[in-house]
C-alpha cells in the first residue's frame, strides 16, 4: 500500500463535492438537485471515514451513520416537496418556485 | 491491491458523478447515481469499514434511489430535458467557477499539507481494533460515547415521516399556484402555464 493513499482518498471525495456542486447550482430539476445533494454527502462519508482512518479513530465511522440518517430524512422531504409541488404544477422546475420569494 | 481497487472505484464514481450531472433523463441520472454509490460502497470496504459498506448498499441504493425512482415514475417526468437552454445568463460559467474553487482549495489544503492536513488527537474515543468485528466497535460507541446523538436521531426520522405523510396528503381544494401581481408588476416574465388540455 502506497503511504499517501488515504490522501487520494480526500482527493476523490473533494472532487466528488465539487461535482455535486455544480449538479445542484446547473441543474434544474428537482430530482436531479436532490441527486446531486447526495453526491456531496457521500463525499463527506468518504472523507470522514478516511480521517478516522488516518487518525486510527472508530468515531469517522460512527459519525457516518448520523450522516445516513440526515441524508434518509431529507430525501423523504424533499420528495414529498416534490410531489406536493407537482400536483399544482406538473411541469413546474426549480426556477419556477419563485413564490418562496414573497 | 488496495492501490489498483482504489484507482478502479475511483473512476467508476467520478464517471457516475459526472454522469449524474449531464445526463438529460433523470432516470439515468438515478442510474449513475447508484454506479457512484456502489463504487463508495467498494471504497468503504477498501477503508476496512465493513459495516458502513453494506448499509451504503441497503439504504442508498436499496432505499434512497429505489425512493428516488419511484417518484420518478410516480410524476412521469422521465422524457429528457433540454439541458442547452441557459435561463440564468452565465449560470454554467459561474456555477463551474465555483465548483474548481471549491475543489482547487480543498485540493491545495491535502496536497500542501500532505499528512498535516489532518489533525487531531489519534484514537481519541476508541482505536480501530483489527481483532474486534467492525460492527461490534461501531455499536459500542453509538451506545455509549454517542447514545445522545442517536437518541435525537429516533426525533428525527418520526418527525421526517410525519411531515412526509403531512405534505403528501392530498388536499381538498386543489388549486394551481396562482401568479402572483407583485412579480408580474416587477417585469418578471411570468410562469410556466399549465397548458388546459394536458393537465392530468
Amino acid at each position: 500500500m502506497s503511504p499517501n493513499l488515504p490522501l487520494a482518498y480526500l482527493a476523490l471525495s473533494a472532487i466528488l463535492f465539487a461535482i455535486g456542486g455544480v449538479g445542484l447550482l446547473v441543474r434544474r430539476n428537482p430530482l436531479v438537485m436532490i441527486m446531486c445533494v447526495e453526491l456531496m454527502l457521500n463525499a463527506v462519508n468518504l472523507t470522514f471515514v478516511t480521517f478516522g482512518k488516518m487518525l486510527d479513530d472508530i468515531s469517522g465511522q460512527v459519525i457516518v451513520f448520523f450522516v445516513m440518517v440526515v441524508a434518509a430524512a431529507e430525501v423523504v422531504i424533499g420528495l414529498a416537496l416534490i410531489v406536493a409541488m407537482a400536483r399544482r404544477r406538473p411541469e413546474a422546475n426549480a426556477d419556477d418556485l419563485r413564490l418562496l420569494r414573497g | 491491491m488496495e492501490t489498483a481497487v482504489f484507482i478502479v472505484c475511483a473512476l467508476i464514481v467520478l464517471a457516475g458523478a459526472i454522469g449524474v450531472v449531464m445526463s438529460r433523463n433523470p432516470v439515468h441520472a438515478a442510474l449513475s447515481l447508484v454506479a457512484t454509490l456502489f463504487g463508495i460502497a467498494v471504497l468503504f470496504l477498501n477503508l476496512g469499514a465493513q459495516l458502513l459498506a453494506v448499509v451504503q448498499v441497503i439504504v442508498y441504493t436499496g432505499a434512497i434511489v429505489v425512493l428516488i425512482l419511484f417518484v420518478l415514475m410516480l410524476l412521469g417526468v422521465d422524457e429528457d430535458e433540454d439541458l442547452d437552454a441557459e435561463p440564468i445568463v452565465g449560470q454554467r460559467i459561474l456555477a463551474v467557477l465555483v465548483g474548481l474553487l471549491l475543489a482547487g482549495a480543498v485540493l491545495a489544503v491535502i496536497i500542501l499539507g500532505k499528512d498535516a492536513a489532518v489533525t487531531g488527537a489519534h484514537s481519541a474515543t476508541e482505536a480501530i481494533s483489527p481483532s474486534i468485528a467492525n460492527i461490534v466497535q461501531i455499536g459500542r460507541q453509538l451506545f455509549t460515547t454517542y447514545v445522545f446523538p442517536l437518541e435525537l436521531t429516533a426525533g428525527l426520522l418520526t418527525i421526517a415521516v410525519v411531515g412526509a405523510v403531512v405534505l403528501s396528503r392530498r388536499p381538498k381544494d386543489l388549486q394551481p399556484i396562482p401568479e402572483p401581481e407583485s412579480m408580474t408588476e416587477l417585469g418578471d416574465d411570468p410562469l410556466t402555464t399549465i397548458p388546459e388540455e394536458a393537465a392530468h
